[in-house]
């Protein structure tokens, strides 16, 4: 499966396109993690808990885009976008989105 | 007098940790820039012809970083007032460049000369109510360019 934010794929023509494809997770972080969150909002500094579990829910929410692909037959994901909100305190929505092809 | 107390010791050390936090931050930043200068950032969509044949790869970065107390009191008091709150964008500003920075190494490890049409994006994460916990994360990402055969012009 061929991922990429380009409209196209360099060298490759569609022979089909599949429409919208997308994957979403929704997590909430865990008290340990907002503890030391809590600490490090007195002295500032990057907030390694949090970037690892946004990067994992981000990885699911791409995961869960590919197997749509690969349900309905495609071979790529062009034009993906990531959208990130806050659903309500503590928890965050990840979702990404895109256009399934099949190229040749 | 015991809250005005802890109040000045939040105050206190989130100015003088988080300045060398922040200090320390851009430092890294900036020398990681430096060694990646050769691996350009490209905003448009289409490559030019003469990059055919390569092979592209999505790749991503992304960074949490948090407010600190003293940041947050200035910005508290820099509301009354209005105007420029130069606090919370330098917090932004070192968010969004580390996180172009993860993206850049992951596409160097992969071997990729350019990353095409990069799009960044900026969501703060907040839980609210008093104690609470303010931090902005930035996701930056992109398309990663290989070419087949190296470039005859260098990039400069």
């Amino acid at each position: 499966m061929l991922l990429t934010t380009l409209e196209y794929v360099p060298g490759k023509t569609i022979t089909k396109h599949l429409g919208l494809v997308q994957g979403s997770t929704v997590r909430s972080k865990h008290i340990g993690r907002d503890i030391m969150a809590g600490l490090k909002n007195i002295f500032g500094g990057e907030l390694k808990g949090y970037t690892e579990l946004l990067q994992e829910s981000r990885d699911e929410a791409v995961a869960r885009m590919q197997e749509q692909a690969n349900s309905i037959g495609a071979n790529a994901i062009l034009n993906i976008r990531f959208s990130t909100s806050n659903i309500t305190q503590g928890a965050s929505e990840l979702y990404a989105y895109g256009t399934a092809v099949v190229l040749d | 007098m015991f809250d005005l107390i802890v109040f000045l010791v939040l105050l206190l050390s989130g100015f003088v940790i988080g300045n060398l936090v922040e200090r320390n931050h851009y430092r890294s930043i900036i020398r990681r820039e430096a060694q990646l200068r050769n691996l350009l950032l490209i905003a448009s969509k289409k490559l030019p012809d003469e990059f055919m044949p390569c092979t592209t790869r999505m790749v991503a970065g992304n960074v949490v970083i948090s407010v600190d107390f003293f940041k947050k009191f200035v910005a508290g008091l820099r509301s009354l007032i209005g105007g420029r709150v130069s606090s919370y964008e330098s917090l932004i500003d070192r968010a969004r460049r580390e996180a172009l920075l993860r993206m850049r190494e992951e596409a160097q490890k992969a071997g990729a000369q350019y990353v095409f049409n990069v799009k960044t994006e900026t969501t703060s994460l907040y839980k609210g109510k008093r104690g609470a916990i303010g931090s902005v994360e930035v996701l930056a990402y992109g398309t990663a360019v290989t070419l087949a055969n190296q470039p005859s012009m260098k990039a400069g």
